[in-house]
């Protein structure tokens, strides 16, 4: 992985820092504002990478357009299919996923862009989905959303994807709590890397985190799926 | 008839064998249902209000503003007004509403008054403490004072562990639902068996029989949730007060806060030996902090290696840093380093390998001697001891230093009571249920492999039941007791079950339900393998009725199972001396624990045990604040979790066998995450020359160490 493909640098501009050191996460802040009804200008999201420049809410914005704090008519595309809500701009594409559309692979964990264990593909690219509003990768206002696959959509008619049988077959997971997120920064590292190394491996899951020490059973299930899926398996 | 003992090596066919955990592909593709995930209908979510004070009276509590927020249904007090808070994040009150968002809302608008007073968050020594502090034990055995008076070497030091937490990935906490009145609770625990009984005693219910648990799968626990909790107490009246399922899960900040917190120990340690490395003497004033109270209790110093000649005294540091919870081997990797360290720093004044000082004392670690010796032998050989130790301080030029570092730990881990229900039905499915818990430890993974055995069955063959109280009780998951209980009451279960069909088949075998065994799908007559019936038509004789037995974990000495292991580790670091920044570059772990029954779940308690303490040698730390008495990490940025590439190599040994198979079956969950900061601390003293005296081992603190006097 990149550092550009890392998650974590997704998330983190110089302004995000002046506002974690007066208390206020990037997150938070954005929250608060979508909270207020305030028209935010496209400043705000300058920091924000993971989707195509200008998402549809950015344009929204831009053309003045006031969002919120109420809930708002919104459509995701997730998994390939279409779901329509009604939630309010500040509510996290994670809480989203668990809390409106039943969707609860991805954990909730420190909420804050830092476990990795929310992580699911937006248009190819890992994310952490506790760091994304719902609303910025919606189809909204007749522009087209972004592409989210969750761990749910892996499991194509019941048969185990060959990354969640690696982690099987090597015992990556204990308590399995973090497990869907390694899965999914796992595909979405292997779809780009057919061929890693362990120093790879250990690179691109680096922006997620496991506390019953899954570990070495991890370095090893990556690779072998690696194998499996450049065998056509995948 | 089947026996219930364990059958020999070579009659086993799964127990033993490396055999992935059962509910690996139901975890590994998102579709296991945590607490966490369960999304009922018409449910609410609540949110908790904490205490901004360490230590405080509450003066008042207004919640008619959060009353009025929009979608808010409900707000519970949890901590009335006269009463004294003791920590920041102290639960105060928690509020229900229609979104998560507006419950959070709504928690910010609950008003409470306090009255402020004084508070200590830091876990100085007793003697700065003034009146917070309660001493715990003073004890002496033979005579210390005179053991190292002659004694030919002595070393003095101070060593000690921060407060950690356990920072469980899936928060405490839960789904609350009734019908009538009865309460159904979702709630990440290990101890499901103790929850109702929780519950009828905090008057949420009348009695306990109106409570059912469910939880197929948790989140993590090491140690901090045996119980639902003031905010499972609260979530359950909550849910009863509006009518609706109410879903209450902890922050991460609350988590980190107030859900789990490991004490802190520290020791000023006096330790003498011979100059051929025999010890004799040992002198430890001890203290650490378990929050409030004197949680944690006494340390029993010196650690495994009991020198006969000691004089203990350990005292407990009140402070409002939060409540202490059983952190995984509670006490015991504490204990742990602070006796490697002093036994480390001494071999290196004597100039002695302290591999070798551990090998000539090894008589004084009791009745597993022979165990020890075994296990520390082949440590050094998976770690090429001999090749690569060095005199302390690594005089390789260049600022990377390497070293090597040795531990051994101890632990009990007998089973816990345990009851279970095996039901054999007529088309030739095995059900064994218990009311026992998952915790990632492989528990569900150990009965199905032992109940699959027993019917000479594959593992898919049993269905297994736990996670549910519907089921027959079972003992909390704590202190490595799970893997014992369960395994004895399945066996027991099983066996009894399996011989009530052996009966029901003898007759068609021309045999004595004596004669016959269940191997590899078959019913069989022992002398005389091809006079067989396959198991489905075996139990087709059963007719239209099922067979059911019930198997108990013996209370007292049960013979399938024991206690009391040993272990030894060994860690390879490189430390930057420029930079301060230490590197596991390998652990060794050699681990007994008697019959081993999945070896692959095995070896990965151990891997994870290992990472589990690099993580807290290296990262992990509570930080107070002492001018505002509040966590300063409480989050996962600056509570630092050890990740994937933060380590080198580890290898695991299990010792299996004859000499360690008779045992019976041993817990596992504790013993291995007790050495690691021991072994990691003598590394990076071997490597730079000098003790780094606390854990976590943070660059700063090795360059302080460094600059206080270091031979790099």
């Amino acid at each position: 992985m990149t550092s550009k493909d890392d998650p974590k640098n997704s998330e983190c501009s110089p302004e995000d820092a002046k506002q974690s050191r007066r208390g206020l996460g990037r997150r938070e802040f954005v929250k608060l504002v979508g909270g207020t009804g305030v028209a935010v200008t496209a400043e705000v999201f300058g920091g924000q990478k993971l989707a195509s420049g200008a998402t549809p809410l950015r344009q929204a914005l831009s053309a003045g357009k006031v969002v919120g704090p109420g809930a708002v008519p919104m459509t995701l595309h997730v998994n390939g299919e279409v779901k329509k809500l009604t939630i309010e701009p500040r509510v996290t594409l994670l809480d989203a996923l668990r809390n409106y559309l039943d969707l609860t692979g991805a954990k909730k964990v420190c909420d804050r862009g830092t476990c990795g264990s929310c992580t699911v593909i937006i248009n190819g690219k890992a994310v952490y989905s506790c760091n994304v509003l719902a609303i910025e990768v919606a189809e909204y206002d007749g522009h087209p959303g972004a592409d989210i696959h969750t761990i749910e959509g892996l499991t194509s008619q019941g048969k185990l994807h060959p990354i969640s049988a690696s982690f099987v077959n090597n015992d990556a997971q204990q308590c399995g709590f973090c497990t869907p997120g390694f899965v999914m920064a796992c595909k979405a590292f292997l779809d780009k890397h057919h061929d890693p190394t362990v120093e790879q491996v250990k690179e691109a899951l680096g922006g997620n985190l496991c506390r019953c020490g899954t570990y070495m059973g991890l370095r090893n299930a990556v690779v072998e799926a690696a194998m499996k899926m450049k065998g056509g398996h995948g | 008839m089947a026996d219930y003992r364990w059958p020999p090596a070579d009659k086993r066919s799964l127990i033993g064998h490396r055999i992935s955990r059962s509910d690996g592909p139901w975890k590994s593709s998102g579709r296991a249902k945590y607490s966490y995930d369960v999304n009922r209908p018409g449910m609410l979510h609540a949110k908790m209000v904490l205490s901004p004070y360490a230590h405080a009276k509450v003066v008042s509590i207004d919640t008619s503003a959060a009353e009025a927020m929009p979608g808010v249904k409900a707000v519970e007090i949890m901590t009335e007004p006269g009463k004294e808070v003791l920590w920041a994040g102290h639960e105060m009150a928690a509020v229900a509403a229609e979104t998560e968002e507006q419950a959070r809302d709504a928690a910010r608008r609950v008003q409470i008054r306090y009255e402020k007073l004084p508070h200590l968050v830091s876990d100085v020594e007793p003697e700065k403490a003034g009146k917070h502090t309660v001493q715990l034990s003073e004890e002496a055995d033979g005579n210390p004072d005179q053991a190292l008076q002659e004694a030919e070497v002595v070393s003095e030091g101070q060593y000690g562990t921060s407060v950690i937490t356990h920072c469980c990935l899936e928060s405490h906490g839960g789904v609350a639902e009734w019908d009538g009145d009865n309460l159904t609770l979702y709630v990440s625990t290990q101890n499901l068996s103790g929850i109702p009984a929780e519950m009828a005693q905090a008057n949420v219910v009348n009695s306990a029989d109106q409570v059912r648990v469910l939880m197929p799968v948790m989140g993590g626990g090491f140690g901090s949730k045996f119980a639902a909790d003031t905010w499972g107490v609260a979530c359950a009246r909550l849910a009863k007060k509006i009518g609706r399922p109410v879903k209450m899960m902890l922050e991460r900040d609350q988590e980190l806060m107030v859900a789990g917190a490991r004490p802190s120990m520290y020791a000023k340690v006096r330790v003498g030996a011979k100059r051929d490395g025999t010890l004799a003497g040992w002198s430890s004033e001890s203290w650490g902090t378990g929050g409030p109270d004197a949680a944690g209790g006494a340390p029993n110093l010196p650690y495994v290696l009991r020198i006969p000649d000691r004089r203990v005294r350990h005292t407990a540091v009140l402070t409002n840093m939060g409540p202490a919870r059983p952190w995984r081997a509670p006490n015991n990797p504490q204990m742990c380093l602070i006796t490697m360290s002093a036994l480390e720093d001494l071999a290196a004044k004597i100039g002695m390998d302290p591999l070798e000082m551990f090998l000539r004392n090894i008589q004084l670690t009791g009745p597993l001697a022979k165990t020890y010796q075994e296990e520390l032998e082949k440590a050094a050989q998976l770690m090429d001891w001999q090749k690569k130790w060095h005199p302390r301080g690594d005089k390789t030029p260049g600022p990377i230093k390497r070293g090597l570092g040795v531990s051994i730990h101890t632990w009990g881990g007998a089973g816990h009571p345990s009851n279970c229900n095996c039901t054999i039905q007529p088309d030739g499915s095995v059900e064994v249920s218990l009311g026992s818990q998952d915790l990632g430890t492989g528990t569900r993974t150990v009965i199905g492999i032992v109940a699959a055995e027993t019917c000479g069955l594959p593992l898919e063959a049993v269905k297994v039941n736990i996670g549910d109280t519907k089921y027959p009780p079972d003992g909390a998951s704590g202190g490595s007791s799970t893997v014992g209980g369960v395994s004895s009451s399945t066996r027991r279960a099983t066996t009894k079950a399996l011989n009530q069909l052996f009966e029901k088949v003898a007759p068609s075998l021309g045999a004595k339900p004596d004669d016959l065994e269940a191997v590899g799908g078959q019913i069989r007559v022992k002398s005389n393998p091809s006079n067989a019936i396959p198991w489905k038509q075996a139990c087709a004789k059963l007719g239209t009725m099922p067979i059911t037995a019930a198997g108990q974990r013996q209370p007292g000495n049960d013979n399938l199972l024991s206690s009391g292991v040993g272990g030894a580790q060994m860690a390879e670091v490189s430390v930057d001396v420029e930079t301060g920044i230490v590197h596991v570059d390998k652990l060794v772990a050699v681990q007994d624990c008697g019959l081993i029954i999945d070896l692959k779940t095995a070896e990965s308690q151990v891997y994870g045990a290992c990472i589990m303490g690099i993580s807290y040698s290296l990262f992990e730390e509570k930080i107070m604040d002492e001018q505002t008495g509040r966590c300063l990490n409480a989050d996962m940025e600056f509570y630092k979790l050890a990740g994937i590439g933060d380590f080198g190599d580890i290898t695991v040994h299990m010792m299996t066998g004859p000499g360690y198979d008779e045992r019976g079956v041993i817990g596992l969950g504790e013993p291995p995450v007790i050495s690691p900061g021991a072994a990691i601390s003598n590394a990076v003293a071997n490597a730079i020359g000098v003790r780094v005296p606390t854990l976590p081992l943070t660059p700063a603190k090795v360059l302080a160490a460094l600059e206080k006097g270091g031979a790099a």
